[in-house]
């Protein structure tokens, strides 16, 4: 064994460069590790990256396409990043999109006659409510019973997967088709008529979906609400120092529901977007395959759980999916883009540790006199020492 | 087989076992992780790991069927150690957030991750398996009545797995090393006092954790579905996870839960087999998931979990520095 041992010292004080150099070493190592994957499986990762962003920016419409991955993980990323920055983990944006999407497509159908702002107006709002009301099961379990909402608001996900199923390949719900030919062959949902296609914004040739715009404005809102409300003061307090939010007296039960219930319906508004947007019906299968609900949760950490370094997450991983989608095929299966954004998340948490600490490395002091005088938690010369090199040889 | 054994009651017991073996196995690795204070909620990934390494070992190995079932296994143990390894080393030595890098482990391995880029690599997902743990006949007993098709009628990775619960109620309440797990989990800076390496006890349980979900993972590649599927755990990961809380941390109470989910994920399978099909598959799809919220709830109500609750230092890293 090397006599070494590794400290890690709180530093004392945050200088602004050590936030972003790194971060930005981090996804350099990401994309170094990556690398070594797209080698091991036969490509060459410096070809792969320059079609990643040829097929994210360069080539015609591509940035359209961009937008198209970008605006539901930018959604999905604000509903975890709200929840998580209070420590109240919603894993359940993905069934609480599917519950968006159910609940938009349906009142979309239902209303079609009405006026088109009315229709999309009416979308939202039931997009809306109905990932408030499935994140408030989880919500409500926490605050009350105390129940892990990891577990719960995940398997919701499920309920709500197989939900969606059962509306269009096992019933003959309001939602499926049953008149087209196609139909007949294989179970799909109606299509919405012209009234429930959400209009958009359309830049020199680039198309930016209402939904991008609305979440955009969305994330501006819960930062601002975060930093300069007292919803959002009590909302740190209980995310940095839920000792201290209790002795304040804060109510943490209302406030673990209502992070939910606004956490739920930015996730539901995400699923009112896939229909309004993109897809104009409900579409088990395609939504269940994007995993945009756990996608975000990807985009939530690597913004730190804030609402505006979201927007460029988000864009980050929204260039990735979509590159997953433009290059799919032998030589870029879609379990690529899960591996990558997984390796650049590690990375990230895994640096944040560089950024909080100064890693020093010592020789060791002859490990047996360290191991009888280190006392846990004291300010004795040996204590200092506790680290994992160390730490391993003394016992 | 025909006769007594041939009912449902005993063909739902039989089926619980099966689907329940993955869970448990999964679920006492997460039960060794989480009493070291590790949270890994990458047990999902985990499994998917193991699936589609030991799938994939079983295509490319030859020789006697028991040999390369075996080798399998170990290579998907190891996939699983390999994972959590990464776990281990972000949460343990770098003190990242156990929730957020579990997750992430999750992802990184999951159903749009490694494992589904492995088997598409390999293109394992167009192949039939050609080797299946084939149930034992234990004693020959397997025609007695009830308990023959039960208990002398299973799959060896079943027995191994009694043997597992058995072995780890042993070393959790008999042995030194077990004590020193429990209060590893319970008060790390009390252990650390006694001279236990709080920092190796973590990684070793966070790998054996590890392992065990690799080998839940195999079990459906080569016992339960017999090709790979991506995604094909289905959940099972999670649910095992579940299992370890409403299990109050105790293999015992574990090995029923897994039995009890395993029961609800076959019940679906027994009715259609037998031509019931009044209520929509997605209904029974949805139950083990629903049943767990409620396992969930009642096992968090307050009376209960004040007594019986988690490692105290559950999630929380250790930094002996700051005591």
């Amino acid at each position: 064994m090397i006599p070494l041992s590794v400290r890690f010292e709180p530093r004392e004080r945050l200088s602004r460069w050590i936030n972003i150099w790194v971060p930005a070493a981090a996804v350099l190592l990401a994309l170094v590790v990556a690398g070594f994957v797209l080698l091991a499986s036969g490509n060459n990762p410096i070809t792969t990256y320059r079609q990643i962003v040829e097929a994210a920016f360069t080539q015609p419409g591509a940035f359209t396409q961009t937008l198209v991955s970008t605006t539901p993980l930018l959604f999905t990323g604000l509903a975890a990043a709200i929840a998580f920055r209070m420590r109240v983990w919603n894993i359940g944006a993905e069934g609480q999109l599917y519950a968006g999407s159910i609940a938009a497509a349906g009142v979309g159908l239902y209303l079609q006659h009405l006026p088109a702002p009315v229709v999309v107006i009416a979308m939202m709002a039931s997009g809306a409510i109905a990932g408030s009301l499935w994140a408030a099961i989880p919500g409500a379990l926490r605050a009350y019973f105390n129940t892990n909402e990891i577990l719960t608001s995940l398997f919701l996900n499920y309920i709500a997967d197989f939900l969606m199923y059962y509306l269009i390949f096992d019933s003959t719900s309001f939602w499926r088709d049953l008149t087209s030919a196609s139909a007949r062959v294989f179970p799909q949902g109606k299509y919405l008529p012209a009234s429930g296609n959400w209009p958009a914004l359309t830049l020199s040739s680039v198309v930016v979906p209402l939904g991008l715009v609305i979440a955009v404005v969305l994330a501006g809102l819960l930062w601002g609400t975060i930093r300069g409300t007292r919803y959002g003061f009590e909302m740190r307090v209980m995310g940095d120092a839920p000792r201290a939010a209790k002795h304040a007296g804060m109510n943490i039960r209302r406030k673990i529901v209502s992070i939910m219930l606004l956490s739920g319906a930015v996730a539901g508004l995400g699923g009112a977007s896939q229909v309004g947007d993109f897809r104009h019906v409900l579409d088990p299968r395609g939504l269940e395959q994007a995993q945009f609900g756990y996608t975000g949760i990807v985009v939530a950490a690597l913004a730190r759980y804030n609402p505006i370094s979201a927007i460029v997450a988000a864009l980050g991983i929204g260039v990735l999916t979509n590159a997953g989608l433009a290059l799919q095929g032998p030589n870029f299966p879609i379990g690529l883009t899960g591996t990558m954004e997984g390796i650049l998340l590690f990375c990230v948490l895994g640096s944040e540790i560089f950024a909080r600490y100064h890693i020093r490395i010592h020789r060791t002091v002859p490990v047996a006199a360290l191991h009888t005088e280190a006392t846990p938690g004291s300010d004795a010369p040996g204590a200092e020492l506790a680290a994992v090199g160390g730490r391993e040889q003394a016992s | 087989m025909t006769g007594v054994n041939d009912n449902l009651a005993i063909s739902i017991i039989v089926s619980a076992i099966l689907y329940g073996t993955p869970l448990l196995f999964a679920g006492l690795g997460e039960l060794f992780a989480e009493r070291s204070g590790i949270l890994n909620l990458g047990v999902e990934g985990m499994m998917l790991m193991g699936a589609v390494t030991a799938f994939w070992v079983s295509q490319k190995m030859d020789g006697p069927s028991w040999l390369v079932l075996l080798v399998a296994v170990v290579a998907g143990a190891a996939a699983g150690v390999v994972m959590s390894l990464i776990h281990a080393f972000v949460t343990i030595t770098l003190r990242a957030n156990q929730i957020v890098s579990g997750l992430t482990l999750t992802i990184f391995a999951g159903v749009v991750g490694l494992s589904s880029y492995l088997g598409v690599v390999a293109n394992l997902g167009a192949q039939a398996g050609r080797h299946r743990f084939s149930d034992l006949n234990v004693f020959g007993l397997q025609n007695t009545p009830v308990l023959g098709p039960i208990l002398f009628h299973e799959s060896p990775l079943v027995y191994v797995s009694w043997l597992f619960v058995i072995l780890s109620l042993l070393y959790l309440y008999r042995t030194r090393p077990g004590l020193y797990l429990r209060a590893v989990g319970e008060s790390p800076q009390a252990a650390d006092a006694m001279g236990v390496n709080v920092t190796r006890y973590r990684y070793v349980h966070t790998l054996l954790g590890g392992a065990l979900a690799g080998v839940g993972g195999a079990m459906f590649t080569l016992q339960i579905a017999t090709n790979w599927i991506n995604g094909l755990t289905a959940g099972a990961g999670w649910i095992a996870i579940a299992l370890v809380i409403f299990a109050f941390w105790r293999p015992e109470l574990l090995m029923l839960g897994a039995y009890l989910f395993g029961a609800s994920l076959g019940l679906g399978y027994d009715l259609q087999a037998r031509g019931i099909t009044a209520i929509p598959t997605e209904f029974w799809s949805a139950l083990p998931f629903l049943l767990t919220i409620v396992a969930l709830v009642l096992a968090s109500v307050g009376s209960v979990r004040r007594r019986l609750g988690a490692p105290a230092a559950l999630g929380v890293p250790y930094a002996r520095e700051e005591g």
